[in-house]
């Protein structure tokens, strides 16, 4: 057994296709993303090494914090809207008929390509004929608002549309959570004549924890990189008021071909979102895993 | 007080009980309610405006259903523009990239799970970092590396990028599931000379199917929705995907909406046909790719 276990020429068949994969597709660049921003280079000719001068650049770069500040919102916004999420997820799962089909329907947007959503919610934001201004036209708001175009609005619409695609997504991962709890543990508390709000706080939150540290970097790690629908619906518009990191680097790389500051600001996103993980890993790090017994 | 409540349960106490109860109970059904019909009135839109025209589109209500629906927006869409060169291109880079992720993430987690070897851990590490690293900051590297290679506007450069992002997500999977299978078949197999290749294939492999089928639709939502790769990499109409492709075909009509609504319709289609179908496990696989049950 154990030789034929540890067969090494096996085991390098094995691994190594997908290991050098790994390597080539993701570790690979990162370096060079590291390296490329200590150059300046736009894409084609040759480089010309240029030291820190773009990541100084980018500390005093107010259009790259305006984005950055712009991420943020977006993860302080997707981190809070998880309690609705998980109080949803909460009423699902207690005995309701037909909970099934509605975590079924409520994850359908989270299937769409972003394309698809970000195109179909510019036809909802339509300033004439979209759901939201027929329905204002309709009651008689005559100046209605021009969702994407409006510089303080354009964050808050684009914020709807990320929630409805994500909504089910998160849903679902705590309701799958809450049936994972042991069904006796409920019913022992209910003899002990707990109330359905003492089982929610005592018993259910403790025991999905894990579940919520896990959402709570998804979410978060997901909001600073989030780039798919913005780029889309308002590419960074207007005027640079819904940028955010991953389409200012974009920008910076494939607009303005400046692949050196580029590079900078990529590797700046990769360092916020693994110091990101590693915080939110920190704060709530259990000292203790809870055993079902 | 306790006891008769633990009699009764879950009835309430009192009949007093027993209406509040209800009421709570219908409350919080419409805002169940109220969710689903959030997260399937857009769709419901969409639909409606692909079947009409635009008179009908700018003088209906938002959700008036058109005199005749006009089919002749879908078979114009169809023929007039590349889409259905897009659809066959997202189907077979999907399918492609679906088989090799799977494949090459079996291989390394029976390696890890199941092989002996120095540094099993470290490579199992390298995979999971990989879950956190932003598709960004690879982004510019891994361009100037394909066109290096001349492997730009070609279905390779997604396909790689595609198995190797998904590799991590995909083992994370599978890892559950090989810890908990049963290692006395193996041992059986080795007992009879079985050599590690045909235990693989003839054993375990046929064993996973079910968490194979699992990670399969995961991996073929993300690879059917991707976006970013495809709009870097790929610069001519004949290799672009469904995504990308309605992204520029969408552009061309900015003013026909029944056009538009019928190419979004049909980009997301299969998606929803292939949830009608096998919604239980994609739900089952969600879950399981963020909990570990």
């Amino acid at each position: 057994m154990e030789k034929v276990m540890s067969n090494k020429l096996v085991i390098a068949l094995y691994v190594l296709p997908s290991l050098l994969l790994l390597l080539a597709v993701i570790y690979v660049p990162i370096v060079l993303t590291g390296y490329y921003g200590l150059n300046q280079w736009n894409g084609i000719g040759s480089m010309t090494f240029v030291g820190l001068d773009n990541y100084q650049h980018l500390l005093t770069d107010s259009a790259f914090w305006q984005s950055a500040w712009h991420s943020l919102l977006l993860a302080l916004f997707s981190g809070i809207s998880l309690i609705g999420y998980l109080v949803i997820a909460m009423i699902l799962s207690g005995k309701i008929k037909g909970a099934n089909l509605l975590r079924k329907i409520y994850l359908i947007p989270m299937l769409l390509s972003s394309v698809a959503i970000a195109q179909l919610w510019l036809k909802m934001y339509h300033p004439t004929n979209g759901v939201f201004n027929s329905i204002l036209a309709s009651v008689g708001v005559h100046n209605p608002p021009e969702w994407l175009a409006n510089p303080s609005l354009v964050l808050f619409a684009l914020f709807i549309p990320i929630i409805w695609q994500y909504a089910g997504f998160y849903i679902l991962i705590y309701y799958a959570g809450l049936k994972n709890i042991p069904e006796t543990l409920m019913e022992a508390a209910r003899i002990d004549g707990a109330s359905a709000w003492q089982i929610a706080t005592r018993i259910k939150l403790p025991l999905l924890r894990e579940v919520i540290n896990v959402t709570i970097i998804l979410s978060i790690v997901g909001s600073l990189k989030y780039f798919d629908l913005i780029y889309v619906m308002t590419d960074g518009g207007p005027n640079g008021a819904s940028e955010v990191m991953a389409s200012y680097m974009y920008h910076q790389a494939f607009r303005s071909f400046d692949f050196g500051y580029g590079s900078a600001t990529a590797f700046a996103l990769l360092l916020i979102c693994l110091i990101a993980t590693w915080l939110i890993r920190k704060v709530t790090a259990t000292s203790d895993t809870i055993q079902y017994s | 007080m306790k006891t008769q409540a633990a009699a009764n349960y879950p009835l309430g106490v009192a009949t007093r009980g027993k209406m509040l109860n209800r009421v709570g109970y219908a409350a919080l059904y419409i805002i169940l309610i109220i969710l689903a019909v959030t997260q399937l009135l857009p769709l419901v839109w969409l639909m409606l405006f692909s079947l009409k025209n635009n008179q009908e589109v700018f003088n209906l209500p938002p959700f008036a259903l058109p005199s005749q629906p006009h089919w002749e927006n879908y078979m114009n869409v169809w023929t007039s523009g590349n889409i259905g060169r897009y659809f066959f291109n997202s189907v077979w880079i999907t399918v492609i990239s679906v088989a090799l992720t799977v494949l090459l993430a079996s291989f390394v987690t029976f390696a890890i799970t199941r092989m002996r070897w120095k540094g099993s851990q470290l490579v199992l590490g390298l995979f999971m970092v990989g879950l956190m690293i932003p598709v960004h900051s690879t982004l510019i590297p891994l361009f100037s590396m394909f066109l290096k290679l001349h492997l730009t506007d070609t279905s390779l450069s997604i396909i790689l990028s595609y198995v190797a992002f998904n590799l991590p997500t995909t083992m994370m999977i599978l890892l559950g599931f090989y810890y908990a299978l049963p290692r006395e078949v193996e041992e059986a197999a080795v007992m009879d000379g079985c050599s590690v290749n045909r235990m693989f294939f003839r054993i375990v492999l046929p064993m996973t199917t079910p968490v194979m089928a699992t990670t399969s639709i995961i991996n073929m939502i993300y690879n059917w929705n991707e976006f970013i790769f495809v709009n870097t990499f790929i610069s001519s109409d004949e290799n672009k995907t469904l995504t990308v492709g309605v992204q520029n075909f969408i552009g061309q009509y900015t003013t026909d909406w029944g056009a538009i609504g019928a190419t979004l319709m049909i980009s997301i289609l299969p998606i929803l046909l292939v949830f009608l179908i096998m919604s239980d496990r994609i739900v089952e696989g969600i879950a399981a790719g963020s909990v570990k049950g």
